[in-house]
């Protein structure tokens, strides 16, 4: 059976699944129920510094949208870092850190942009025992008007400074929390490692508006008819979060720069694709919210069993091992000549792919009598949006031509030695074949 | 309770009121938002969506669910009304698995359709609800039509010459209009008086004058409603009744299951209306079914219902059989009465076993009897009453495509007429189709 054990940055936990720092994260209640659910870790929700705490909104916090019945795909919040006491929170991460030796116990932290306030905090949260800090560099709402999370995530230098100010006062290690609302998340994930940071955790939520109120005409989560932006997360994130993770992870410059990969983690196949894609280990929020802590189970034997079925026998093994496949547009081989084929045993008749190719794309299916819809090959260019609009799984196939045979559609015959973009004759910057 | 099933002969109040309430209200209960959205999102938009194409009034399907998905049930509701102005009864009474449904794309793949009669009742109850009416008249034509029959076709051909502009007088023989909505199905398909509400409805187009009482042979008669009208429309259904033509057919207890249907439909406290103990239907159809399911729902301890050819030949579908039987109806098939009995009253029923032989139905030679306190005829209804002068083809009124008669002036739909299953789905686009064919002609533009 595969072995879970997780060791990121040093850290130790008994699985590679931590708490995202968040509501499920702020108070030593929560934190019990969580470790006694089986997480392996959590990252404490964001401490400020010392002195009166922030003040959250007392109307609706969170937005969000759904799916069929209602089950929710993505979710917005207006919420700010921890609204307790700093000295509560510290107390609490040590009776719990005491109680949890071998839980991961991560300390969020979010202070002003002066190394003095870094300088102060930093000796309170090494005293709780906590194992790391994590720097938020992300949250994009509230704190970020201060100056703080978001604002600090958008600026390679800050990231470069505080971090580099947390390395030389802490003995703990450090992760800095990336942020998505940027342009190329290479660039404050470079400036982390020059500033010294030991790994890098992303994404941050979304600038987002979940909707709006069509009769009171105001942004969702509604303030007393006023709304503002909020961060999203949730499924929904899934996909832009495993672009940034990927992003990092192939960038020579960081390759070797840890990540923990945050953004839609539901299942524990979200897990294991962050993991591949270079993640050390993954962090949850929203399905815990949606869920309870309850989930760690599904997600814990899943990744275990789909482990063992690949005969992966440690977190170390599953992680990047996507990285090598991913790769820029203009190094796909393009003599790599697919076709769409519809099992017509499968096919339900609903003409889904016909609406989509003939309005949508490239008029390559025909509708025959009695419902049956064919691929004409002389125009397919297997664009595989039939594949994803057709309601049926595996009746929609795309399938290789074989070297040698005709591509009806281009005349040519597909070639056994792939072929990309940098050879390809219409591209004026062409490298001869060699 | 002064009964119970057990009691003998023919009585009233078996079950008790809260029993009966229970057992004839809706069949299935309204689909509330949540319910209705989920039902809605399980619809694929089908591209040429063969659930429309089986919709005798093509109502577009796809289109309408997808507006309910979308959190606007009214603007579906438009959708359904625009082709099917009585969408509300349609919903509940459409034998949707063969139907719609039938062809849905997920009965298919699945067996388990999109519940398309149950996402047109959201849609449509909404806003015969609000009794909101989102249709308008045209400008006045001058031009005034007698349309036969308030049935289906009758008040589908009326709408849509009242919204087209013209004037209509509607005549109906029954004290109320609806015709078999009103009096030809079972309650628990119709409950909480949806079929007036929806007649009322219908009418708030304006334009149309309702003469109830008035039939064909008694206060009109075709030619002075030519005389005095621009076109007339006949929708007058299926009023006679076949006889079982047996020994004893006369016989206190014997009754046509149609009059027993409209009775029971008229009957405001059902604990009034007496039913047999044991109860035997004689037919295949639905009208056997909705005779048969309702005696038991009255509280009749044991109902047969009896049809002389094999199941497959039932003109009920499997559906309706499934529910009858569900319902504690004991469904009985090759075997066609051959005598009534009884001494002053009905008492037993005497069948022969049948099969199929070489020259159609025979009889094996083997007889049961089954007892009966009432029986229920049901096998088939004739055109009746029809006006001198109109071309019958196969004991229909013959028209073509349009809905022309034989007579100039003079169109047809519904059950009385050829063409189409006797389906209050099918008199509702013979009624509509014949309106937009009566117009063009009026106006000038028919081909």
């Amino acid at each position: 059976m595969a072995n879970l054990t997780s060791t990121f940055v040093g850290i130790k936990s008994p699985n590679p699944f931590w708490l995202a720092s968040a509501p499920p994260t702020d108070k030593e209640i929560n934190v019990r129920r969580a470790f006694q659910a089986g997480w392996g870790g959590v990252v404490w929700k964001t401490l400020g510094e010392a002195g009166p705490p922030v003040v959250n909104v007392n109307g609706p916090r969170y937005g969000a949208i759904w799916g069929a019945d209602r089950r929710l795909l993505g979710l917005n919040n207006i919420e700010l870092i921890t609204d307790r006491p700093l000295e509560v929170n510290l107390r609490e991460m040590k009776v719990v850190k005491r109680d949890y030796p071998d839980r991961a116990l991560i300390a969020s932290l979010m202070v002003p942009c002066v190394e003095e306030a870094w300088k102060a905090i930093l000796p309170l949260v090494e005293e709780t025992g906590a194992d790391g800090i994590e720097l938020n560099c992300g949250c994009p709402h509230g704190m970020s008007e201060r100056g703080m999370g978001a604002a600090v995530g958008q600026n390679p230098d800050l990231i470069e400074r505080i971090t580099r100010w947390c390395k030389q006062t802490t003995r703990m290690p450090v992760i800095v929390k990336l942020t998505p609302n940027i342009t190329d998340v290479r660039l404050p994930a470079l400036a982390a490692k020059r500033g010294g940071a030991d790994a890098v955790s992303l994404i941050n939520t979304i600038n987002s508006i979940t909707s709006v109120d069509l009769d009171d005409f105001a942004p969702e989560p509604t303030i007393d008819g006023k709304g503002t932006h909020g961060g999203y997360c949730g499924p929904a994130v899934k996909p832009i979060a495993l672009n940034m993770v990927a992003e990092i992870a192939r960038n020579p410059e960081t390759a070797d720069l840890p990540i923990s990969g945050i953004g839609g983690v539901t299942t524990w196949r979200d897990a294991a694709e962050f993991l591949t894609l270079g993640a050390g280990n993954v962090q949850v929020c929203t399905a815990a919210m949606t869920y309870g802590f309850g989930i760690i189970k599904e997600l814990t034997a899943g990744l275990s069993l789909w482990m063992d079925r690949k005969g992966l026998t440690s977190v170390e093994q599953v992680t990047g091992r996507a990285v090598p496949n991913v790769t820029d547009w203009q190094y796909l081989n393009l003599n790599y000549v697919t076709k769409a084929r519809i099992d017509p045993d499968a096919c339900i008749g609903c003409g889904r792919c016909f609406a989509a190719c003939e309005d949508t794309s490239h008029q390559a299916i025909w509708q025959k009598p009695d419902r049956v819809f064919e691929v004409n090959d002389a125009e397919c260019v297997a664009c595989n949006l039939c594949v994803n609009v057709c309601p049926v799984e595996g009746c929609i196939t795309m399938e290789r031509l074989a070297p040698g045979t005709q591509d009806a559609r281009t005349g040519k015959t597909v070639e056994a030695a792939p072929a990309d973009w940098t050879t390809h004759p219409n591209n004026p910057m062409a490298r001869a074949a060699e | 309770m002064s009964h119970s099933p057990q009691t003998g002969g023919i009585v009233a109040a078996r079950l008790d009121s809260a029993e009966l309430a229970a057992h004839f209200d809706d069949l299935y209960p309204a689909f509330d938002d949540h319910e209705a959205r989920v039902a809605a999102d399980r619809c694929y938009f089908c591209h040429d969506a063969p659930c429309v194409t089986a919709c005798p009034t093509a109502i577009d399907i796809p289109l309408f669910i997808r507006q309910i998905q979308a959190g606007l049930p009214e603007a579906a509701a438009r959708t359904i009304l625009a082709q099917n102005i009585l969408g509300g009864m349609c919903a509940r009474v459409c034998p949707t698995e063969t139907l719609c449904e039938g062809a849905c794309v997920r009965e298919v793949a699945e067996g388990a359709p999109v519940e398309i009669g149950r996402l047109q009742r959201h849609a449509t109850d909404g806003l015969l609800l609000a009794n909101e009416h989102p249709f308008e008249r045209a400008p006045a034509t001058g031009k005034r039509i007698a349309v036969v029959g308030a049935g289906p076709a009758g008040l589908a051909c009326a709408h849509r010459l009242a919204m087209l502009g013209h004037t209509v007088v509607l005549h109906d023989a029954r004290p109320k209009a609806g015709g078999l909505n009103e009096y030809g199905i079972a309650a628990y398909k119709a409950a909480n008086g949806i079929a007036q509400a929806e007649v009322d409805w219908l009418l708030r187009i304006g334009g149309i004058t309702v003469q109830t009482g008035s039939a064909l042979g008694g206060a009109i008669t075709l030619d002075a409603l030519k005389a005095d009208h621009d076109a007339v429309f006949l929708g007058i259904g299926l009023a006679g009744v076949n006889a079982l033509r047996i020994p004893g057919e006369d016989l206190p207890g014997v009754r046509d299951a149609v009059d027993f249907i409209a009775e029971l439909r008229q009957t405001a406290d059902l604990s009034t209306l007496p039913i047999g103990r044991h109860v035997v239907v004689i037919g295949g159809g639905m009208t056997a079914v909705d005779a048969a399911v309702q005696s038991r729902l009255l509280g009749a301890e044991r109902v047969s219902l009896v049809y002389r050819r094999d199941r497959g030949a039932m003109a009920a579908s499997d559906y309706e059989i499934s529910h009858a039987a569900t319902e504690g109806v004991t469904v009985l098939t090759n075997a066609m009465p051959v005598a009534i009995t009884g001494t002053g009253t009905v008492e037993a029923v005497e069948f022969a076993y049948t099969r199929e032989g070489a020259t159609g139905l025979e009889r094996t030679g083997e007889t049961f009897i089954l007892p009966a306190d009432q029986v229920f005829k049901a096998i088939g209804q004739t055109l009746a009453g029809a006006p001198e002068g109109l071309t019958i083809d196969g004991g229909k009124i013959a028209v073509d495509a349009a809905g022309r008669t034989s007579l100039a002036g003079v169109w047809a739909g519904g059950d009385c007429a050829t063409g189409g299953e006797d389906l209050t789905v099918t008199a509702v686009a013979q009624g509509r189709d014949a309106a937009e064919d009566i117009h063009a002609h009026l106006t000038g533009a028919a081909g």
